[in-house]
């Protein structure tokens, strides 16, 4: 069952173009969610929610007039469409008759986490917990959090299209912090997925123990180099360096607006031919995979880079139809009450040929970046930054002594093109993405990759 | 609609009560808020709103829960009541856990927090106020190419509490701002600046001012070039000084504090700053937007004093901490909104102006560099060690005055070793957005890890 019936859609749509427009839509919401988290080895914070809306959204030219509303009664919605139709002041527009597109390959959820009782989840953290502080004595705290949500979407629109979606997400994270002597370090691993309460089938306290082991090594580090060398950066969450150093200067609001570094270099080479990369939202499971975008638009596989060649952009509808082209698939907003912008969903690199130890048994003096805790660009500069939460050097080929507070900065299509050997491994991780004032659940996946010549910023001058 | 909202934390408490919960608390608002982007001249969007909503905090004796929803009505709340109590009988007992009671102290009378005129504006009025900004931006300088976009909102909300001990109360705020990020290009190269105004109505925004800042930003960028690694004396700007003062705020809150969280813990009374370095926590300067009556649970907002002599004076609490801690609430208790329960927050952060201008900053400073802006703060500071490494840009100073554009590079440090390197504060302060809401000057700090070429 939809949120909203298509006959009460088909009038706000027919209402939202009686004055004028070229394109009317409701994307009509119902969510759900529920989390939890122990700290100091004490179940906490028991939180659920729930909310209903619509946004409708009205596009004149290149005006576009978004209204959005809490709840979803027939009368709100109305006087949402009413209040854009006023502002228009036009002759009317007949909508095309609403067509429910077949049904959507959702992803499968064996068992949906608001059925599980919430007394389960709370043993999930505490085994988090215990398995955190076993880990040794010098781990002096230990938290960890749960979350899951549903969201049920509907989006209808005057081109006929009827489309629905049904998300369910599950997620795990835990923080330990570590003390020796007067020194303090942390650590920090997540478990998430487009997936149900099977998702904490199996092992999920081993992301504790992961946790727990990156804030002891790092105990023992030595502060961090300074100055530019070369950079071997780590499989799954080192994917977030593509997702900062090329995907956000793909997506097509900013290369439309002549702010990105990417812009007008459709077709060009801007890596070596060993680096072919992804944007797909079809992934099975994957943090980032819906069914459809929040217009409607089918998920996919879209190849941004071919063998070091721009093959691709990522569209939402309104900036696909500028460019006259069809979207991608990347149409997403947060919630009912923000308008869609073009958005990655999962992101990755191809895994290539090279063997991981080789990658870095090449490197003579470098640095080895594990993880990040996360990262930031300026597309239409291209200048990027990024935290390193887990880090080595590496000194004659060898993973030598772990580094504290570096941070790695360059510039997209720099480095892009410094890339020199894209290794064989290859694992996904989840992140949260913030553009516009609205964050995304995004997936990010590589295998080791090794970028000649960055700059690593640490304290060590 | 303040009564209206006042009746639904009522019956909110009223169903959590029904529903089992020995207390409960419920916080209700209601909004309409507008935003407008423009680009090259034209709008792009348009986005009328209007929410409400209410958020539940439900005790059963010492275990807290919560539940958040939009449905107002009888069976919705009674709905939210349920999953609030349910949720609450997850927890584990927590011996600090307990409903606040009325604090006994009045509750300020704050003016001027809401200015009538945000619904009194017509919307083409706050276009052509975008529409202005964009032109002054461009007319700055010939070099400035264009402008993503001119963003502009306004809101104009209600807020009220009411718990099952006798807290009540309410109160309306409006908030306008806007900002923009302009572009400018010589030859191949771009380079960006941002430039922001904020106020209680589109009246209080100076649309030149707006652009101007980001069109000199962004044009003085252009030719920058990366510095080498050193360590050497370096001006912050007001938006980097606000981010810092976010940090040193964040890391005061006592819930951090007391879980052995913060670089702060156990430092009470000791001499860890520069005198030069004086910072507050103010939840009732009328120009602060953080600023309210009462906090997320009804404890009136107040004026904490946490750095002056070079002393850390003081933590900041909400009625948990203040319990737990043996201290007493100082009234920050902050919500983002009712989808979130209260938990200890700065609210407007002000740190106290100095005697040197700017350019008596540049020209104490001698030779180093003057960093306008900072990138990849939430993963560059790590607010438990307090050691930090982030990107920057800005100009070199030589001779105390600034010279050339650098970009590409980091300073790294850690917050109380920055603390105690402070050796002035600027006398030109103003309200800054970022870090939360910050009143803040730009600062000399004697030394810092520049990571460059």
């Amino acid at each position: 069952m939809s949120v909203v019936e298509e006959s009460v859609a088909a009038r706000v749509l027919e209402r939202a173009l009686s004055r004028g427009g070229d394109f009317a839509e409701l994307f009509a919401e119902e969510r759900r969610g529920f989390s939890l988290s122990i700290d100091e080895s004490r179940v906490e914070r028991p939180q659920s929610g729930s909310e209903r809306g619509a946004g409708v959204r009205v596009i004149d030219g290149e005006v576009t007039r978004f209204a959005h509303v809490d709840g979803l009664a027939e009368d709100d919605l109305m006087a949402a469409a009413d209040g854009l139709a006023a502002a228009l002041g036009g002759g009317g527009a007949e909508p095309v008759a609403l067509r429910a597109a077949d049904p959507p390959k959702l992803q499968e959820i064996e068992v949906d986490p608001a059925s599980v009782p919430a007394e389960r989840k709370a043993d999930v953290l505490r085994e988090l917990d215990e398995r955190a502080r076993s880990a040794g004595p010098e781990i002096a705290q230990a938290s960890a959090s749960y979350s899951e949500g549903r969201r049920r979407v509907a989006v209808f629109n005057s081109e006929g299209l009827e489309a629905t979606d049904d998300r369910t997400r599950v997620r795990l994270g835990a923080q330990v912090v570590a003390r020796r002597d007067g020194t303090v370090e942390t650590g920090f691993e997540t478990l998430g997925a487009h997936r149900g309460f099977e998702l904490l089938d199996g092992d999920p306290g081993r992301i504790a123990e992961q946790a727990a082991r990156k804030a002891l090594e790092l105990l023992g580090a030595d502060p961090a180099p300074a100055g530019e060398m070369t950079v071997v950066v780590g499989g799954g969450f080192g994917g977030v360096l593509f997702h900062e150093m090329t995907g956000h200067g793909l997506e097509a609001d900013a290369v439309q607006k002549g702010a990105s570094v990417y812009a007008g270099k459709m077709g060009e080479k801007v890596a070596e031919p060993l680096l072919t990369a992804y944007d797909d939202g079809s992934m099975p499971g994957e943090w980032g995979t819906g069914a459809i975008d929040d217009e409607g638009t089918p998920c996919r596989r879209t190849a941004v880079i071919e063998e070091g060649r721009l093959t691709s952009y990522l569209y939402d509808r309104l900036r696909a139809r500028r460019d006259g082209t069809e979207s991608t698939g990347n149409g997403r907003r947060e919630s009912f009450r923000d308008l869609p912008i073009p958005r990655m969903t999962n992101t990755y690199i191809e895994p290539g040929d090279a063997d991981p130890e080789e990658i870095i048994s090449e490197v003579d003096r470098g640095f080895y970046a594990v993880s990040f805790g996360g990262g930031q660009v300026e597309p239409a500069t291209g200048d990027f930054v990024f935290g390193v939460s887990e880090g080595y050097l590496i000194e004659g080929g060898r993973v030598t002594k772990p580094c504290r507070g570096a941070t790695l900065i360059g510039n997209c299509l720099q480095a892009l093109a410094r890339i020199d050997a894209v290794g064989s491994d290859f694992e996904m991780k989840t992140g949260f993405c913030g553009k516009a004032g609205q964050t995304a659940p995004v997936g990010t996946g590589q295998g080791h990759v090794r970028i000649r010549g960055m700059t690593v910023g640490g304290t060590a001058v | 609609m303040s009564a209206e909202l006042e009746q639904a934390a009522r019956r909110a408490v009223e169903a959590a009560t029904a529903a089992g919960a020995t207390d409960a608390e419920a916080w209700s608002e209601g909004s309409r808020s507008r935003e407008v982007r423009v680009h090259a001249g034209e709008v792009e969007s348009l986005t009328e709103a209007s929410g409400r909503g209410v958020g539940i905090r439900a005790w059963i004796g010492q275990r807290t829960g919560y539940a958040y929803g939009t449905d107002l009505s009888d069976s919705g709340l009674a709905a939210l009541a349920e999953a609030a109590a349910g949720a609450a009988r997850v927890a584990d007992e927590d011996e600090n856990s307990s409903a606040p009671d009325p604090s006994g102290e009045a509750i300020p009378e704050i003016e001027g927090l809401r200015d009538e005129a945000v619904a009194a504006t017509e919307t083409a009025e706050v276009i052509d106020l975008a529409k202005r900004i964009e032109r002054a931006a461009l007319d700055r300088d010939k070099r400035v190419s264009g402008v993503e976009e001119v963003v502009y909102v306004d809101e104009d909300g209600d807020a009220a509490i009411a718990t099952s001990r006798g807290v009540s109360g309410s109160f309306g705020v409006s908030t306008a701002y806007s900002f923009l990020q302009a572009m400018a290009t010589q030859d191949s190269e771009v380079q960006t600046g941002l430039g922001f105004g904020v106020g209680r109505s589109p009246g209080a925004l100076n649309a030149e001012e707006i652009g101007a800042e980001a069109g000199d930003e962004a044009s003085s960028m252009l030719g920058a070039t990366k510095p080498e690694s050193r360590s050497c004396p370096v001006v912050l700007s007001e938006r980097v000084t606000a981010s810092f003062a976010g940090f040193i705020g964040g890391a005061l809150c006592a819930d951090d504090v007391q879980r052995g969280r913060s670089p702060f813990a156990d430092r009470l009374g000791d001499e860890l700053a520069s005198t030069a370095y004086v910072l507050a926590d103010d939840g009732i300067d009328p120009d602060g937007l953080a600023s309210a009556p009462f906090d997320g649970e009804g404890t009136p907002r107040e004026r904490t004093p946490l750095i002056a002599d070079g002393k850390l004076l003081a933590y900041l609490h909400d009625s948990y901490t203040a319990r737990r801690g043996g201290a007493r609430s100082t009234g920050n208790a902050s919500r983002a909104s009712y989808r979130s329960p209260p938990s200890v927050s700065t609210s407007n952060l002000v740190l106290a102006p100095g005697e040197l201008s700017l350019e008596g900053l540049l020209e104490r400073a001698g030779d180093g560099v003057c960093i306008t802006e900072v990138a990849g703060l939430h993963s560059g500071v790590n607010p438990v060690t307090g050691r930090y490494s982030v990107g920057a840009s800005g100009r070199a100073i030589r001779g105390g005055e600034l010279a050339e554009p650098l970009r590409e590079f980091t300073i790294a440090g850690d917050l109380l070793g920055t603390l105690a390197a402070v050796r002035a504060v600027g006398s030109e302060s103003r309200w800054v957005p970022f870090g939360g809401s910050v009143r803040t000057a730009p600062m000399l700090v004697g030394e810092m890890a520049i990571g460059g070429a």
